[in-house]
């Protein structure tokens, strides 16, 4: 048996390397069970962002992992430091373990190539022995399971609605069966009907694969509904970690108590929207 | 006192490839100085048509679209004089600025264009309206948009749309863009002008909680025809048309949430 822990980030720090240097992440530390989805908030500017790709070593100069570690358990019982993969090493191992799911899907597909094509890359990147009939065959299963359907593998990202596109996106990062997905804002462009049913989506395939989800997002209602835990994040630093109905119910921090307050409640009361009341200005 | 109002309004959009595309069916409403109203519906139900039509930056098909009680002018004075007492505030203060020119030029301009005050008090008025927006004039006036954060800019773009002193505003979106940590406090001055100087405001919005706290009124659009429209609380807590229901069981609530699982062992009673 593996352990129940996926992934346990200690001391990890980026520094962006700019003058002067902006420490974006500090001294972050949290664990990620199996199978767990954990929602990562706060807001713009917060490090959230920062810290995702970090983990995924996706940083580019002038950002610079500037000390701590993060461990990644594998299924087969090794343990890997992500922060200390060489190139070549990072590369296998991307999308191979940890998948993401991109901010902004309306413009993350390549508009010139047809979606089954750049599903297709995946696969000769990854899977280099795969053949040609086999790859189309895992391809055109993948929209079927993500519900865009098969017959959309020659479709263009323009002729997909917002939705579907996201679908697809979620489908490359289904690809590789990975055991972390890290999702950055994935439905924040899209309508509530639809980033409902995306979310019901995420939560069945999840089910079904049982893989650990990092869901980044400002939408923190939207986080307390589908995360086992929520880490906010200010300043580069976690200021809170706990169960989503701890955070909601009793939150220990000041900055949560405001970021809560900063949305007003659907069927409850208004928070800081004070309405009907002269602001005190 | 203006009151704006939509009398039987369609839009028809033609599509290359597959023919006609009905975007508001049949659309009535009014709009009066001093009332706010939420028109939510999402991506495609003719939100963004109808504040087109408002603004006149489309025509519609058919039905009349009159400010009391008298039709839009087609073009001229009249037209300028209309746009004069109906202003936009747009979703994205990264583009609706322009970014060659200072904060001063976008308030000036059409402080200037429609002659709201003589020449000399121009500047004068720049200043009270940045300082309507909870804005510093002595620190931003000469600088440009990209010095300015984005709930700043959408500050600016606020005391621009003031500047003609209109009767109505119609605002798509214009909180969505910004950080939620700066969101309420922008809604908040919305409310405030609101009340100050009895504007008529429609707040476009997909966002039902604000929408139920800012307005009066929501008016639910889908597909283009108005399904339900009553006050703020009834509409959300208690709604009568199925989509409606739709949207708000969509929303993401947390109170409904956890609040089933809080008083008693009903769990799993959701989505």
């Amino acid at each position: 048996m593996t352990s129940d822990i996926l992934l346990s980030v200690a001391d990890f720090s980026v520094v962006y390397d700019v003058e002067p240097p902006v420490e974006a992440v500090r001294e972050v530390s949290f664990t990620l069970r199996r199978g767990e989805i954990l929602g990562l908030a706060g807001e713009s500017g917060c490090g959230k962002t920062t810290l995702a790709y970090g983990i995924q070593r996706l940083l580019k100069p002038p950002a610079v992992i500037t000390g701590g570690s993060a461990l990644f358990h594998d299924e087969s019982g090794d343990v890997v430091d992500l922060t200390r993969l060489d190139a070549e090493q990072t590369r296998r191992f991307r999308w191979d373990k940890i998948s993401m799911v991109f901010q902004g899907a309306m413009n993350a597909l390549n508009p010139v190539l047809p979606i089954g094509a750049q599903l297709g890359d995946v696969f000769t990147t990854h899977r280099p022995d795969l053949g040609r009939r086999e790859r189309i065959e895992q391809c055109a299963a993948l929209l079927d399971l993500v519900g865009v359907g098969r017959d959309r593998l020659r479709s263009y990202a323009h002729e997909l609605s917002g939705g579907m596109r996201q679908r697809v996106m979620i489908a490359m990062a289904l690809a590789l069966k990975p055991q972390l997905m890290i999702m950055d804002e994935p439905t924040t462009a899209l309508d509530v009907l639809v980033q409902r049913e995306i979310l019901l989506q995420i939560s069945e395939l999840r089910k079904a694969f049982g893989f650990s989800v990092i869901f980044i997002t400002h939408d923190l209602p939207l986080l307390l509904e589908i995360s086992d835990r929520i880490a906010i994040m200010r300043a580069g630093r976690i200021v809170e970690l706990d169960t989503a109905s701890q955070l909601y119910r009793d939150p220990q921090h000041d900055y949560t108590r405001k970021l809560l307050a900063s949305f007003p409640s659907l069927t409850g009361e208004r928070g800081d929207f004070v309405r009907g009341e002269r602001a005190a200005s | 006192m203006s009151t704006l109002e939509f009398r039987n309004v369609s839009k028809r959009y033609w599509v290359r490839g597959s023919g006609h595309l009905l975007a508001l069916d049949d659309v009535s409403f009014t709009l009066a100085s001093g009332q706010t109203i939420a028109l939510v519906g999402q991506s495609g139900s003719g939100k963004s048509t109808i504040a087109k039509i408002i603004t006149q930056l489309e025509r519609q098909t058919s039905g009349d679209v009159l400010l009391d009680g008298t039709p839009i002018p087609r073009a001229g004075r009249g037209l300028r004089r209309y746009r004069q007492q109906v202003r936009m505030v747009f979703q994205d203060p990264f583009a609706s600025l322009n970014p060659y020119h200072t904060i001063r030029h976008h308030i000036e301009r059409p402080l200037r264009l429609d002659r709201v005050v003589p020449k000399f008090e121009v500047e004068d008025e720049v200043r009270r309206l940045l300082e309507r927006v909870r804005l510093d004039p002595d620190e931003l006036i000469d600088r440009r948009p990209h010095e300015l954060s984005g709930g700043q800019r959408q500050r600016v773009a606020i005391a621009r749309a003031l500047a003609s002193r209109p009767s109505l505003l119609i605002a798509d979106e214009p909180v969505s863009m910004l950080d939620v940590s700066i969101r309420l406090g922008v809604l908040n001055l919305l409310a405030d002008l609101q009340r100050e100087s009895r504007l008529g405001v429609l707040y476009i919005t997909h966002d039902l909680a604000t929408a139920r706290h800012f307005s009066d009124e929501i008016m639910v659009l889908h597909r283009g025809v108005v399904v339900e429209r009553g006050p703020a609380d009834r509409v959300i807590l208690d709604p009568q048309h199925e989509y409606t229901r739709a949207l708000r069981d969509a929303s993401p609530d947390p109170d409904k949430h956890f609040g089933a699982a809080a008083g008693a062992t009903t769990t799993g009673a959701d989505s």
